[in-house]
């Protein structure tokens, strides 16, 4: 398909948009990135960086969103073009929305950074944002490149980045019950897993979007969600202990 | 409405195979060209023009009731398909049709068949309204009368006014029936014939690009007329307006150089074509 539109100017702005997407997917990789190291390295630096980058996403996500409703309205797209656009908008939204978690990790970073250090969590959490930042950039090749295969591959690996959250959510529960003076630091570092892990839900939604781009048709099998902490009641009952120590 | 210069249907013969499963030819039409309980079926239709080949294996159900579009860029064989399913290709000499047509399981290139009472079971409208030289009344009774549709003038009057109003036309014209047809305006012009043609209660009505000369208001309410009308009969449109075959009909047909390319469910075939021929005609990607 990759024959190109007798109007070179319709072209041009579907390919326009394209570049769009690819950019603020860029800026947002990097927004995953600068959260996760301010917080690992607590460099409030970099996370006051991180919340200033983020002006310029939400720019891009509404000129990406005009630009698609103006294409619509004056050439009428069909198929491969209307797929686009329509998922284009879409796709433009979940970008916004993991900046916007970004945005909040590396607020959370600097009242962190006035608390007490909480061991090891960091260092899960930038393991587990490491996956979603390569998640995001693979979806965004498969994009690029109409593979549906890749974005399926993508979709796939959620479930690990769930794991992760899972792991988190028991061994912050740990370090509270230990000592009650780590719950403030422990309870933002939990929101912080937790964006994480709403992060990964939408590079999965853009990874739906490639396999609607480029087959027409939305995923059907229901994925497995591995995130359990809000229906396991023995990872967040009256007595954690025992799952705890159960390890 | 040429009947007069008719010319002694013409059939080739050629080996209809009906043996073979057309959907697993290396050319064939992708998507199902199948319908349940067909009003028409059209089975290898091979047109030439001389020695020139117009269209070629070409086979495809019409549903009842249903609305479905040709799409194709042009001299692609549409209109030509189209003109085979009411035998208006009896008036060119040089034409030649082989193949298998069938309205209601009848062979309508049977050489018993009369084309008259067949043009009016399956009726046309053109590109250009071409109302008779006559009245807006006569224009209307003028297929009942020669097939001899009414039994006493009161019957001819309602026929006429129920074909109006079918046509969404009445309302504008009871007052002026005796006016001629050509002072109306190309819109309701269109929907005279429109409504001369379903004055004899036919079974299909073909309609090859019937709005193209009209502006957007007067094709909405043509548009409007055919789903109105898609309950009653089959719809056949010839169109080069792809927003208007996405629009009204059900299915859509795509056609290249000769051949039926695919043909499916206009919302599917509209938002992800499976052949790649289909997508870059739709997109726009080639002429």
């Amino acid at each position: 398909m990759s024959d190109l539109h007798i109007v070179s100017q319709f072209q041009r702005e579907l390919d326009a948009i394209k570049a769009k997407i690819i950019k603020m997917g860029g800026l947002v990789e990097a927004s995953i990135v600068g959260a996760s190291a301010s917080l690992y390295n607590r460099d409030a630096e970099l996370a006051e960086q991180v919340r200033a980058a983020d002006a310029a996403i939400d720019v891009l996500e509404q000129q990406i969103n005009d630009e698609a409703a103006r294409v619509i309205a004056l050439r009428s797209p069909n198929a491969e073009d209307l797929r686009l656009l329509l998922t284009v908008i879409k796709v433009s939204g979940n970008l916004e929305r993991i900046a916007d978690y970004s945005k909040n990790i590396a607020k959370r970073t600097r009242v962190l950074l006035e608390l007490r250090s909480i061991e090891g969590s960091p260092a899960a959490l930038r393991r587990m944002a490491r996956e979603v930042e390569l998640m995001l950039g693979d979806a965004l090749n498969a994009y690029v490149q109409q593979d549906q295969a890749l974005a399926l591959a993508v979709i796939e690996r959620d479930e690990a980045v769930d794991q992760i959250y899972n792991t988190l959510f028991r061994e912050f529960l740990t370090f509270m019950m230990e000592d009650p003076r780590n719950i403030t630091a422990c309870m933002h570092l939990h929101f912080i897993a937790e964006n994480i892990e709403r992060m990964g839900d939408h590079v999965t939604s853009i990874a739906e979007q490639v396999v609607f781009y480029a087959s027409g048709e939305k995923p059907t099998d229901e994925r497995t969600k591995a995130d359990i902490t809000s229906s396991d009641a023995t990872l967040s009952g009256m007595n954690p202990t025992r799952s705890i120590g159960a390890e | 409405m040429e009947d007069g210069k008719m010319v002694e249907p013409q059939k080739v013969d050629a080996p209809v195979r009906p043996d073979i499963d057309l959907a697993k030819l290396p050319n064939a039409t992708i998507g199902d060209i199948y319908v349940e309980n067909p009003r028409m079926t059209a089975r290898q239709v091979r047109v030439n023009y001389g020695d020139k080949t117009a269209i070629e294996d070409v086979s495809l159900d019409i549903g009842g009731s249903e609305v479905i579009s040709f799409i194709g860029p042009s001299g692609c064989g549409k209109s030509t398909f189209l003109r085979c399913l009411n035998r208006m290709n009896d008036t060119i000499k040089t034409c030649k049709v082989s193949g298998d047509i069938r309205l209601n399981g009848g062979d309508i290139y049977a050489p018993d068949v009369d084309v008259v009472p067949l043009r009016a079971r399956v009726g046309m409208v053109f590109q250009k309204p071409n109302p008779f030289p006559k009245s807006i009344f006569d224009n209307v009774a003028y297929g009942p009368k020669i097939h001899g549709l009414a039994d006493n003038t009161g019957h001819l009057k309602q026929i006429v006014q129920e074909a109006l109003e079918r046509a969404g036309l009445w309302s504008e014209v009871h007052n002026r029936l005796d006016d001629p047809g050509t002072g109306l305006s190309g819109g309701q012009q269109q929907r005279l014939c429109i409504a001369r043609a379903i004055a004899v209660s036919p079974e299909i009505i073909l309609m090859d690009e019937p709005c193209s000369a009209l502006d957007p208001i007067a094709t909405a309410r043509i548009e409007q007329l055919i789903h109105e009308l898609s309950s009653e009969y089959s719809i056949v449109i010839v169109t080069h307006s792809l927003q208007q075959a996405a629009r009204v009909s059900k299915r859509t047909a795509y056609f290249h150089l000769g051949r039926l390319v695919e043909v499916g469910l206009t919302d599917k075939l509209f938002m992800k074509p499976q052949h790649e021929m289909t997508n870059n005609y739709i997109t726009g990607r080639f002429g």
